[in-house]
């Protein structure tokens, strides 16, 4: 009991710790997940706070996890921060609350240049004529692979292709990067699939229901589509052969012993597995690049995702900066986003080189910034400069659910319980139910 | 002073110390359960007004296979860690009784108890890795294949329990041992006399003697197994799977709510586990007779 009312206390005192400094003095708050990108974020805001002395920002950060749940408690008890740092596949639910604050009449009234961002990510953030973000970065997909693996197979990995039937060069250095006990590699005779040493790949394919680091983007590249509109649309295509033969080929990977079984896959990640040495390549994003080139343990390199039958395809995300509709300070928390949104604090962010800006001049400066600090990384931004190399991941309702109706589906199939077409068919015709559209 | 007045006193008095404890019950318990029955009647999301849906919530509930497998792997669960840490807790707890009293080491029966549950899943979930745990590591170096302990199926469940004995059993082992210290020593004196062996004095002596204790133990146990979380929240990948193998009921509920925001949903299932939770507690109790001692 006594407990309880300690408790209570403690609850009355940190409601008492305000969100308004005295003296007219406005103190934003401003929601962030990642640590990495912190320091250039709070940059960002002493710049922001210097322009502006009676706004002053404070950062709150928690990890991917933990965010969207303290996001939406904060929410519930009508103390979100002010401005969030939002992701294109977790939005819609909270327009869909009226959580979200209407940016276009701010946007209009001051005639804010929506043509310094790269093509198509301002657009995202539009549904039904409101717009809800101003957009912040992007990031396109790429293999990572170890380079003294690859050197010592005698492959290259520059200029792969790809196909669901046999795989393509992409699936024959897979083959050659794989080696067993006895130091012989997947395409040699006698090899053991049984008791492998090193994994030619790495497939994340604990993906959820965009894939975005494993079978998306070989799916799109093989002629699947997502929705039928996007973002909004109301009519999934998970049924598709093209994905099925593509996630068939997946499955293929682990038979032949390339790629670990899934149930005896680590969950310590992709990159904890690669970092090993155990795993000789996988799929990653341009927000991985520092923690992969700054490995102490492996010598990693980038190259292109393989070009499949409908060409070279990656995943193009982007975040934006949104502002909570419950926020008390409107005018400064607009300032702030649009601050964010600006060409001088997205070359700030640049300067410390860990992800691509949205604004077209700033990541131009990313680039650069990369490449004095010895990091060969143009292939991502050629990747999202190529028209028809990259497809939007989809947005729409209940992404929550999906996720979990195709992640269970797609479980099934790497674990061998089922075959690809039948368990994703029936995981579309659940899907679509949640649209009444099945 | 007669009876009825001292009563009436006493009545006053306790109320006032009774208070803390009720204001805190009814603040901490009885709001919030009301509350709770109030959601499960309605759509709320969390976010947007709750609006009345009758029982809509306990129909979908009676046709949700993933309910249904909740409760069967929180069953098989429940069974798994119970048998076990009851099992070896009595074990330890005889053992400790009998043989030695060392404080020493039942301080350290308790250290696995004392670290936190999330900090003994990610251990855990670091030992038992797949590819790069030590616990794999030392299969491998004896020539056996590799085990995906929480990534396959079949292992997952089995390990979380596991994992939940090694941090649980040693504080049910003092619990019982607590428990074997009321027994009078003069009852294994005389039946010591009368030719009884140690293994003779644990079935006909601790272990009768020890019901009520037995009991209290068993329903503490089965309610805090059926209240796991954090094990599987923190330890399997997806948490709750492979494929709904380890998604027990209190993760489906908190999942329901905090990440479908399906408050109205999760509230229904978790009035629905707090009947069945009253029920087996009643039943267990009966069986058991909890409430008298043979040893009056």
């Amino acid at each position: 009991m006594k407990r309880a009312l300690l408790v209570l206390a403690l609850l009355a005192a940190g409601c008492g710790g305000g969100q308004t400094a005295s003296s007219g003095k406005t103190t934003l708050t401003y929601g962030l997940w990642d640590d990495i990108q912190q320091p250039a974020y709070q940059k960002c805001a002493d710049a922001f706070t210097a322009a502006n002395p009676d706004i002053s920002i404070k950062i709150t950060q928690h990890a991917w996890d933990q965010y969207w749940q303290n996001l939406t408690t904060q929410m519930v008890a009508g103390g979100a921060p002010d401005v969030i740092t939002m992701q294109a596949s977790y939005y819609p639910q909270f327009v869909a609350n009226g959580q979200l604050m209407d940016l276009q009449p701010m946007v209009d009234a001051d005639k804010v240049d929506l043509t310094i961002y790269r093509p198509g990510l301002a657009e995202s953030w539009v549904k039904e004529g409101k717009r809800y973000g101003l957009p912040k970065d992007w990031d396109t997909m790429a293999i990572i692979y170890n380079q003294t693996l690859a050197d010592q197979a005698g492959v290259d990995l520059t200029n792969l292709t790809w196909n669901p039937a046999d795989g393509g060069t992409f699936e024959k250095a897979i083959a050659r990067l794989t080696v067993d006990k006895n130091g012989k590699r997947g395409d040699e005779a006698g090899f053991d699939k049984t008791k492998v040493n090193v994994h030619g790949i790495v497939p994340e394919l604990n993906d959820g229901s965009l894939g975005q680091n494993s079978w998306g983007n070989l799916a799109v590249s093989n002629g699947f589509s997502y929705i039928d509109k996007n973002p909004f649309g109301t009519k999934y295509f998970y049924d598709s052969p093209e994905l099925a033969e593509t996630v068939a080929w997946f499955r293929r990977l682990i038979e032949k012993g390339y790629a670990a079984p899934y149930d005896k896959t680590s969950s310590l990640g992709t990159d904890a597995v690669l970092n090993s040495g155990k795993g000789a390549l996988g799929m990653t994003g341009s927000w991985m690049i520092t923690t992969y080139l700054g490995s102490t343990e492996q010598k990693f390199a980038f190259a292109p995702l393989p070009t499949g039958p409908q060409g070279r395809k990656s995943a193009f995300n982007g975040l934006a900066d949104v502002i909570y509709a419950g926020t008390k300070h409107k005018d400064a928390a607009w300032k702030w986003v649009k601050f964010l949104g600006s060409a001088a604090c997205q070359d700030i962010v640049a300067e410390s080189a860990v992800v691509f800006p949205a604004v077209t001049t700033s990541s131009d400066k990313a680039l650069k910034a990369h490449e004095a600090a010895g990091r060969d990384v143009k292939l991502f931004v050629d990747q999202a400069d190529d028209a028809d190399g990259t497809y939007l991941l989809p947005v729409s309702d209940h992404g929550d659910q999906i996720n979990e109706i195709v992640g269970t589906a797609l479980e099934e199939v790497w674990l061998g319980n089922k075959d690809a077409q039948t368990s994703l068919t029936a995981a579309n015709t659940q899907v679509n139910a949640l649209f009444g559209t099945g | 002073m007669t009876a009825t007045t001292r009563n009436r006193g006493d009545g006053r008095l306790a109320l006032v110390f009774l208070a803390p404890a009720l204001v805190g019950f009814g603040v901490f318990y009885l709001y919030p359960a009301a509350r709770g029955a109030w959601f499960s009647m309605t759509d709320w999301n969390m976010l947007s007004e709750p609006g009345f849906v009758g029982l809509d919530n306990y129909e979908r509930l009676v046709a949700d296979p993933l309910f249904w497998n909740a409760l069967k792997v929180t069953g098989a669960y429940v069974l798994m860690s119970v048998a076990v840490q009851m099992g070896v807790g009595l074990l330890l707890a005889a053992v400790l009784h009998r043989l030695t009293r060392s404080l020493l080491i039942r301080t350290l029966l308790v250290v696995p108890w004392l670290v936190p549950g999330v900090t003994t899943a990610l251990l855990w979930m670091w030992l038992l890795d797949a590819n790069l745990g030590f616990v794999n590591h030392l299969l491998v170096g004896m020539g056996q294949p590799n085990q995906g302990f929480l990534t396959s199926p079949d292992l997952a469940l089995p390990s979380v329990s596991l994992i939940n004995s090694w941090s649980g059993t040693g504080y049910t082992a003092l619990l019982l041992y607590a428990g074997m210290l009321l027994i009078p020593r003069q009852i294994y004196e005389a039946s010591a006399i009368d030719g009884a062996g140690e293994l003779r004095l644990f079935f006909g002596v601790t272990l009768p003697l020890l019901r009520p204790i037995l009991a209290f133990v068993l329903v503490v146990s089965l309610i805090s197994a059926v209240q796991l979380f954090d094990t599987v929240a923190v330890a399997t990948n997806p948490a709750g799977g492979p494929v709904n193998a380890t998604r027990v009921i209190y993760f489906y509920i908190y999942q329901r709510a905090f990440t479908n925001f399906q408050m109205g949903y999760a509230s229904a299932m978790a009035l629905t586990l707090v009947l069945i939770l009253g029920v087996l507690t009643f039943i267990q109790m009966r069986l058991l007779r909890a409430s008298t001692s043979d040893l009056s």
